[in-house]
């Protein structure tokens, strides 16, 4: 369950539960990041924040 | 029980709100992508006993209630709910109408309207977009020389709907404010939120610690929560030289730094909300 960090090409590993959609960090590079596949493990950068984002 | 959760990034919040399903027998999550689902209108049968909103965008929030509400889906919160909390105006409104205390609101129309506004409540005032969250975009305003310059701003730079001009007075908080949490009739939690910056949104960096539910907050917490209708909603209160006032009312909440903060499982109370509702207990 390994991919790697799309902006500082660092291993990232995804945890058991990962689910498509979640945000996790690259422990190197502090890039937030979204699970697009679990299986196989892909991410990208996250969406950057809209104008309507929020509670 | 089918549960729908329409989502689009699965932050901490809903990932505690998804492992607090799958710890319940019976239910069947099924989660949406608002990035990726359709609507046919009239013709959506959704095999769902509810939905759960968990949008991180106001608008597909509010209009996805609406479409899965239209093809007979009770949804948590409601349309209606969504409607009021993600305006400040309505808000204001809704509180008014059921006399919940809150700060002093006007609302003008066009710069020079808001400007005698301004000036009549005396300042500092705080200019908000009334559609808007986390702290974007809030002026506070301590002299005509700033409010004149905001309002040309908004006016010339901003959208259509920043021509709204909704004025709050300014409430002194000394460094904090309160975020209480009400499920159903019942203020489950709260924490203070405390910054040196008057803006105290934990999203700004606000920093979070456990504050005590009073029976003076539960109760204005509930009032405020019914006044826009119910359901699962997060409620910003300041306390104020006058008592307890109520600030806004959020509809998606988020409450991932509040869980161990608190002591509260918020989203296994959540959980436990849907099923009355869906159940048709609530």
């Amino acid at each position: 369950m390994k991919t790697e960090c799309p902006v500082c090409g660092a291993e990232i590993g995804l945890a058991k539960d990962a689910v498509q959609g979640e945000l996790i960090e690259c422990a190197d590079c502090g890039t937030e990041l979204e699970v697009v596949s679990v299986n196989p493990p892909k991410v990208q950068e996250a969406p950057q924040e809209e104008e309507d984002w929020g509670e | 029980m089918k549960i729908g959760l329409i989502h689009s990034l699965i932050r901490k919040d809903e990932k505690f709100l998804i492992d607090e399903f799958k710890a319940i027998k019976g239910v069947e999550l099924k989660m949406i992508d608002d990035r990726e689902i359709t609507f046919n209108l009239g013709k959506d049968k959704f095999d769902l006993d509810i939905v759960v909103e968990r949008c991180i965008n106001h608008s597909r929030a509010l209009h996805g209630l609406k479409l899965f509400e239209s093809a007979g889906v009770k949804c948590v919160n409601t349309y209606n709910v969504a409607t009021i909390c993600g305006d400040k105006l309505l808000t204001s409104c809704a509180l008014a109408e059921n006399n919940v205390p809150q700060p002093e609101v006007r609302v003008a129309f066009t710069e020079e309207s808001a400007l005698q506004a301004i000036e009549e409540m005396g300042y500092p005032v705080v200019l908000k977009p009334a559609v808007g969250s986390w702290g974007r975009l809030l002026s506070k305003v301590n002299d005509r020389d700033a409010a004149e310059a905001i309002l040309e701003h908004k006016t010339v730079l901003g959208s259509y709907h920043h021509s709204i001009f909704y004025i709050q007075k300014y409430v002194e908080k000394k460094g904090k404010d309160i975020r209480s949490f009400v499920i159903g009739d019942k203020c489950i939690a709260a924490i203070y939120r405390t910054s040196p910056h008057w803006i105290t949104n934990t999203a700004r960096g606000g920093v979070a610690t456990k504050c005590e539910v009073t029976e003076e907050l539960n109760d204005i917490s509930v009032r405020a929560a019914k006044a826009v209708g119910g359901g699962i909603v997060a409620i910003d209160v300041f306390e104020s030289a006058q008592g307890l006032m109520i600030n806004e009312v959020n509809y998606t909440m988020e409450y991932k730094n509040s869980i161990t903060t608190t002591g509260v499982n918020i989203p296994k109370k959540m959980v436990e909300y849907v099923l009355q509702v869906a159940e048709g207990r609530k």
